[in-house]
């Protein structure tokens, strides 16, 4: 992070996000902003979600209002028009992570987690057997974890973790002690979601790919704030969610080498996805939509292709800057308290904007809960990730994740929500 | 209106920060443990019953948890004794939240109340009326 990059104008940002100027508080039964909001909205759960800029909106409002139609099949115009809007958002989700195979690497999923199990169900059931070995690491998210454990017991094959040190960052000599000639994958989270650490996804290609494995790097909380450039890292598949970057619920990516893709057979069967069909057999259709049974998410992927325009254009080393030095503006205040414990690694390591803590005596949903009370939206709880949370010894943690509309103030609003718990419970 | 600060209300912190009825019998009718994964709260209840075997003598509870769940087993187990495994029985979400007299947002609910899934499916595996489980856990 040494070299200059130039700030940008976080109140244009924010402008570009209606959501950022609600009030909360109200009556949560009828959703949307009702009259007894009072409280301006502190939105510090991006981990869990991002906000929405108008744009994005705009673009799959657009889709509906004005060429909303299936795609691959029609002949009619409109079906045209969503066609190639649909099919060119691959190209453009390609060209954000740098997979210069195009829309033939890009299948659309649902989220991160369908990606992760796309390749399990496909490729684990098929080739995975006893005497064969999964690597994870420690810090797994659930959709991670609990897909190759589980595809590990239907086919008999051992899952092994990579130990994490004190700091949360993952212990490369375990992790060389571990794959070995019967590591098949090696599944491992590129940024932690509860800890903030990036991992060394591309000496961990190496060392898969020197003892024959795959890798699969779990972007969700990579893609959305940090360049990434899959060919750099050396993965054979990636995976990430639009809705953590600026996009729509409902779609996520999966991403995979054009050779590996094209030798799997596809794991939804239905429409779409064929090529050929008789009574007795079907042949599949070509790469991408292969993977793309049925039909296919097409606003929320026009939407996404948006949201990667706007990311760009704002420019996402520039994004990336901001949200670490929010985290190491809110970790150097929580450092400061003797009754703080902040997990992960330490400021000025490169890290994401993710700051998971414990306030001594409130546990972390009483502290959410209260965090509330100032419109703080935080995230409490195990983050999907209850083995690490083992690790770490606590069942729970409050994180305060950050993207690129938060400010300073709102980590100080963060500040003040903590020491008004810290009092109601001393 | 903020439900956040009414739900940590003086009772509540006091319960929390002095648990009543908080340890271990020594020779319960039944115990029973449970959890809830919302916030990984986690409690055990030991009841102990008189001798015509239905009024409830004493209980107590052990857990680590939420100050919601930890406070409302605080105040469960004390409303419990003297009650019958039958008014026990009766008991539902809208008694613990009376008892806890606050406003409980909807998430949280299952904090409150997971004192009292973990007393009445105890109650009901000792009569053997429910398939013995280890633990109980708020999603179901």
């Amino acid at each position: 992070m040494s070299k200059h990059i130039e700030p940008f104008d976080v109140e244009g940002v924010r402008a570009d996000f209606p959501i950022l100027s609600r009030e909360v508080g109200g009556d949560i039964s009828t959703p949307g902003a009702g009259p007894d909001d009072s409280t301006p909205l502190v939105y510090l759960d991006n981990g869990a979600t991002s906000q929405t800029p108008e744009r994005v909106i705009d673009a799959m409002s657009t889709y509906y209002r004005e060429y909303n139609s299936n795609v691959h099949r029609g002949v009619h115009h409109l079906s045209q028009e969503a066609s190639i809007a649909y099919e060119t958002a691959h190209d453009r989700l390609a060209e954000f992570i740098g997979a210069s195979g195009g829309r033939e690497e890009i299948v659309f999923t649902k989220n991160t987690t369908e990606s992760m199990n796309t390749i399990a169900y496909s490729w684990g059931l098929a080739e995975l057997g006893p005497g064969d070995e999964i690597v994870l690491s420690e810090m797994e998210h659930h959709a991670a974890l609990v897909t190759w454990q589980q595809i590990a017991k239907k086919t008999g094959a051992d899952v092994k973790f990579v130990r994490i040190d004190d700091d949360g960052r993952l212990d490369m000599d375990h992790a060389r002690e571990l794959i070995g000639e019967n590591t098949e994958m090696v599944s491992v989270v590129h940024v932690s979601n509860v800890l903030g650490t990036v991992n060394p996804v591309a000496d961990l290609a190496d060392l898969a790919h020197a003892n024959d494995a795959y890798i699969f790097a779990d972007g969700a909380q990579a893609a959305p704030n940090r360049p990434v450039d899959v060919e750099e890292l050396g993965v054979d598949f990636y995976a990430f969610s639009g809705h953590k970057m600026c996009g729509p619920t409902g779609i996520g990516v999966l991403y995979g080498k054009e050779h590996l893709l094209e030798a799997i057979d596809p794991f939804l069967y239905g429409g779409m996805m064929i090529r050929k069909v008789s009574f007795e057999d079907s042949t599949w259709n070509e790469l991408p939509w292969k993977f793309e049974a049925g039909t296919p998410l097409i606003a929320e992927g026009i939407g996404l292709a948006e949201a990667a325009d706007y990311i760009d254009e704002i420019g996402m080393e520039r994004i990336q800057r901001h949200e670490l030095e929010l985290a190491d503006y809110a970790m150097e205040q929580l450092e400061g308290f003797d009754d703080v414990e902040v997990y992960g690694p330490p400021r000025g390591e490169d890290r994401s904007g993710v700051v998971s803590f414990n306030l001594d005596g409130v546990h972390a949903h009483d502290l959410a809960s209260i965090m509330n009370d100032y419109a703080v939206a935080i995230r409490a709880g195990d983050h999907c990730t209850q083995p690490l949370h083992e690790t770490l010894g606590t069942a729970a943690s409050a994180r305060a994740s950050f993207y690129l509309y938060n400010t300073r103030e709102e980590v100080d609003t963060l500040l003040e929500a903590i020491d008004s718990a810290r009092q109601l419970f001393a | 209106m903020s439900m956040g600060s009414d739900m940590y209300r003086q009772q509540i912190l006091d319960h929390y920060k002095n648990p009543r009825n908080y340890g271990e019998l020594d020779d319960p009718t039944f115990s029973h443990v449970g959890e809830n994964p919302l916030c990984g709260d986690a409690i055990r209840v030991d009841v102990q019953l008189a001798d015509d075997g239905e009024t409830i003598e004493y209980v107590s509870f052990e857990g680590d948890g939420c100050a919601i769940s930890q406070a409302s087993a605080s105040m469960f187990s004390g409303e419990l004794q003297g009650k019958t495994l039958a008014e026990l029985d009766e008991m539902d979400r809208d008694d613990v939240i009376d008892l806890l007299g606050v406003d409980i947002s909807p998430v949280r609910v299952k904090c409150a109340v997971l004192a009292e899934i973990v007393a009445q499916d105890g109650a009901a595996i000792y009569r053997g009326e429910k398939e013995d489980v280890e633990r109980s856990t708020t999603e179901e």
